[in-house]
């Protein structure tokens, strides 16, 4: 029930109510607003039941497993969360001059050096508040920098099919041709393909490694040698990097830019569409470019470095310095792990990855590479089960929020078919791990006993399967008055 | 085993081509492809008047499951796209090699078209995938 159908007219929740009238006398008569918005009235009581209620509905990580493979979706330390809302921090106002925000600018700027150590580049920017933006940011870095070359020829970005599911879309946003290099068997990239596919039209190329079919590319050097030789540039999409945090820096492999997600990597609440942070780093050739603003430290003394300063810059991103609540959050999370907690996270995650992808294997789940290691996710392909039993990905994906699990990702990456990328994180007790597995084992008994069972799933959740089809086309968005009554009409 | 009909021509990326015999060549997706890409819900259709390549990506279906490029199987000048589409994009699903066709191009060279599989051809590639 949407809480406008709980509106009743003049209800009040009393305690929150303006004992006065707004003034309004200073906004022009003909802006203001005739009747008034169709606002729903309820008692303070029913507010925070309806809320709640609705939250209890929620699959999140409080709550539930939730192996979303390319997502990270890990614990979020509570501490994190107290410390960057610290009243000094919440309190402060965007527009407050740099002597006003000492304490602040000295968290982010430590926060730009963790990140250059634990990436191995040469400079980072903040400055990015989503990953996709971050994404935006390093193609647009590469597009000015053989821009101030003089170099116009470079019209092409290489993106292997095994490449994170945004970046063509990065790509084309900076007004680059896509050329697609495939994978082959072994999940590695085609370096033939690749050799075949350089030359003066490269600008570069995007690449996520460990690649989203969760194996880490052992011909990273070669690759990197190719493309520079070719006069193109390495971009290296953070999405995976939990898998590598602490143990191996892009900036080694020969990356000459990268973005992270700290909402993945670095453990800010994420989900529902953000609020993200997607810093970019970059090496020497590229500094230059980077997004404004920046921290600089004088001694012992924090200032921000804007257009003034940095006139090569690609630009801003957004007002203000990023999305700071969450910069701050991942600052505590890094300074609570240290150097050595960075490389545990990476150990744990392939561990569990490794361990997960073990037993669904001996339970006879088809990996889609069992002879490769996984990274810290791993894909398994439902084929086998979907021949003899007609029960699909999506079908285990569902009848899994039944057993009380996430579904993982499903049908990404495309090249395997009927698959579910799964990732489990450093955060999951091995008992947890377990659950899921004797899930996904009590799952392919039902769909050889009750296939109809499995396909008709999920039958606990507050509303069954979704007619994916008839929502994509005839969206139904925005409530409306007396809407409530034709439904319930 | 899905539909592979003896009249048309394949390429490895499953689009079927039909010859109309007028100069232009209609292209689609095979009922292998409809049915491992399963509801169709989007179609984006390429402009008329558009060059394309051999090989590129000309439309693009979106299903339940994925967003997938469609290429032309030769170069050549779009004429037509299957306006019907638009609103049920679903006969990808129904029909795939009728009511479902995709676009209507003329190739800059006809005799390109032998160089692309027969059906038998075509099966073989589907049955190595599987």
């Amino acid at each position: 029930m949407l809480i406008h159908e709980q509106s009743r007219p003049g209800r009040r929740a009393g305690a929150q109510a303006p004992l006065t009238k707004p003034e309004i006398q200073d906004i022009p008569a003909g802006l203001r607003r005739r009747s008034r918005p169709a606002l729903p009235e309820v008692s303070e009581m029913q507010a925070v039941r309806h809320y709640t209620r609705l939250s209890q509905r929620n699959f999140s990580i409080d709550t539930h497993f939730y192996p979303l493979g390319s997502c990270t979706m890990k614990y979020n330390p509570r501490a994190c969360n107290s410390l960057a809302m610290l009243p000094g921090f919440l309190g402060r106002h965007p527009l407050a001059p740099d002597t006003h925000g000492q304490g602040v600018l000295a968290c982010l700027h430590d926060l730009q050096e963790i990140l250059k150590s634990v990436t191995g580049m040469h400079a980072v920017s903040l400055a990015p508040s989503a990953g996709a933006q971050g994404e935006f940011a390093g193609v647009a870095m590469i597009r000015a920098y053989h821009r101030s070359r003089g170099d116009h020829a470079r019209t092409e970005i290489l993106v292997p099919d095994a490449a994170h599911g945004t970046n063509p879309a990065s790509a084309v946003m900076c007004g680059f041709k896509v050329r697609e290099i495939p994978t082959g068997d072994d999940g590695d990239v085609d370096l033939a393909a690749l050799e075949a596919a350089v030359g003066p039209q490269t600008a570069g190329i995007m690449l996520t490694n460990p690649s989203t079919v969760g194996v880490f590319d052992r011909n990273i050097q070669a690759i990197a040698r190719t493309v520079h030789t070719a006069g193109g540039l390495l971009y290296y999409d953070g999405a995976n990097l939990n898998a590598i945090l602490g143990k191996v820096r892009p900036g080694d492999m020969g990356f000459d830019v990268i973005h992270m997600n700290l909402h993945k990597t670095f453990s800010t609440p994420h989900g529902g569409g953000g609020p993200g942070a997607g810093p970019v780093g970059v090496s020497p050739r590229l500094e230059p470019f980077l997004p404004v603003p920046l921290v600089a430290r004088d001694g012992d003394a924090y200032r921000w470095l804007t257009e003034s300063e940095r006139p090569d810059s690609i630009g801003r991103l957004n007002a203000f310095g990023g999305n700071m609540g969450i910069l701050l959050r991942a600052y505590v999370y890094a300074r609570m792990l240290g150097r050595e907690g960075m490389g545990r996270v990476a150990e744990f995650a392939t561990l569990n990855a490794n361990y997960l992808m073990a037993r669904l294997k001996e339970a006879g789940f088809e990996a889609a590479y069992p002879q490769r290691r996984a990274s810290h996710e791993f894909i398994v392909t439902l084929k086998p089960e979907s021949r003899q039993f007609g029960v699909n990905a999506m079908d285990f994906a569902k009848r899994l929020l039944d057993y009380g699990y996430h579904a993982p990702t499903t049908y990404f990456p495309l090249l395997v078919p009927e698959c579910l990328l799964i990732e489990p994180t450093e955060t999951e007790s091995k008992e947890d791990l377990d659950g899921f597995v004797e899930a996904m084992i009590a799952i392919r008994r039902e769909a050889r006993e009750n296939p109809e069972l499995v396909k008709g799933a999920p039958h606990t959740m507050p509303v069954r399967r979704l007619d994916d089809v008839r929502a994509a086309r005839h969206l139904d968005l925005a409530w409306r008055p007396g809407a409530s009554e034709d439904v319930n009409g | 085993m899905s539909d592979v009909p003896n009249d048309l021509k394949y390429s490895k990326t499953h689009e079927w081509v039909k010859d109309n015999g007028d100069g232009t060549l209609t292209v689609g997706i095979t009922d292998h492809a409809q049915e491992a890409l399963g509801d169709i819900v989007f179609v984006e259709a390429p402009e008329v008047g558009r060059k394309v390549g051999a090989g590129e990506a000309t439309a693009v279906v979106e299903s339940v499951k994925a967003a997938s490029d469609i290429y032309s199987p030769l170069a050549g000048e779009i004429v037509e796209a299957n306006a019907i589409l638009t609103d049920t994009p679903d006969a990808i699903n129904t029909s795939p090699y009728e009511d479902g066709w995709i676009f209507r191009f003329a190739p800059s060279d006809m005799s390109a078209l032998d160089a692309l599989l027969n059906a038998a051809a075509y099966e073989q590639v589907v049955e190595e995938e599987d």
